[in-house]
């Protein structure tokens, strides 16, 4: 396999990989190191890739994996990051003001949700997999994916409500 | 399509029973712009997946090459800093080897300082051995000493 070959197989995704790294990372620049670091791990194991029946599946379960491993060692030993994300949250009025922007909201609320339903979500309802391939994705049991997406959706909704009535009132 | 219809979707969606087909018709009817008040949060959930679908990767994706040419400059590197300290060797060379040269090119008066320093020092030297003597005086009359306690401590 040369690397025109391996593209061919692999770029249909790799927009679907730096999502789901920035889903989870959140900022844009670790997911960018995250989905190149993630093409060269699968380019060193081209050979295997044939083996695989749905490479895309596998190349999403080793996005999810490296990510969670990013995440751990940033607890582990990167405090900063930490502290950026209380920065984040009571930035200055325009960022306040965006954040009434709903479209944003949402990103927002998703940010809250726990990795896994985060996961859901951005695998169902933004690249649209089937249950099948979320479960072969993520290492989960059918009900639990639905379980969870569940949960995730009705969690956004309800905080949508909230957020809308306060506003009202 | 009704309202009824979509009401029904909207149930099953919250509970995650929904296909894929029918997500896509609450796609398409949220993204209408033409959405039934009590609906809005939905609305503003499909909006932002929607949204999401446009976020890309833009980087090109790269391949190992990239590092070899990283030790190609690296040894560039290396060979410049060989030059450059072999250059700049040759710059120490013209500069004065011992003590006594240095000494020459330093002005008059500090030559005489160095000497006045030197002769202190040589004095200060000169009776610290002088005492230094005095102690192995001492210490080779502590030994006679020993010589003739320890025998009869035994």
């Amino acid at each position: 396999m040369n690397q025109s070959d391996f593209l061919k197989v692999v770029l249909p995704f790799k927009d679907k990989v730096f999502r789901l790294a920035k889903r989870l990372l959140v900022s844009t620049e670790e997911a960018e190191d995250a989905t190149q670091e993630l093409f060269f791990k699968l380019w060193r194991n081209k050979e295997k890739l044939s083996d695989y029946k749905n490479v895309e599946a596998f190349a999403m379960t080793m996005t999810k994996n490296y990510c969670y491993d990013r995440l751990k060692s940033k607890q582990a030993s990167n405090l900063t990051l930490v502290h950026s994300n209380y920065k984040e949250k009571d930035a200055s009025l325009d960022k306040k003001v965006e954040y009434r922007d709903s479209v944003n909201q949402v990103h927002q609320l998703i940010e809250k949700l726990p990795d896994q339903q985060k996961m859901v979500i951005q695998l169902r309802d933004i690249e649209q997999y089937d249950f099948d391939e979320i479960c072969e994705m993520l290492d989960m049991k059918p009900t639990a994916v639905r379980v969870t997406l569940s949960r995730a959706r009705k969690t956004i909704r309800q905080e949508l409500l909230k957020q809308h009535n306060y506003g009202v009132s | 399509m009704e309202l009824a219809k979509i009401e029904e979707l909207v149930q099953k969606y919250d509970n995650a029973e929904t296909t894929l087909q029918e997500e896509s018709l609450l796609r398409d009817y949220f993204n209408s712009g033409n959405v039934a008040p009590h609906l809005e949060e939905y609305q503003m959930m499909f909006m932002y997946f929607q949204n999401s679908q446009d976020v890309t990767y833009t980087k090109t994706i790269e391949f190992k090459t990239q590092k070899k040419r990283n030790y190609k400059w690296l040894s560039v590197a290396a060979s410049v800093a060989l030059l450059f300290s072999v250059y700049m060797g040759g710059a120490f060379d013209s500069k004065p080897q011992t003590l006594t040269e240095y000494l020459a090119t330093l002005p008059e008066n500090v030559q005489q300082e160095y000497k006045e320093a030197e002769k202190a020092l040589k004095m200060l030297s000169a009776n610290f051995s002088k005492g230094n003597e005095a102690f192995n005086n001492l210490y080779a009359y502590e030994e006679t000493v020993n010589k003739i306690l320890k025998p009869s401590k035994k």
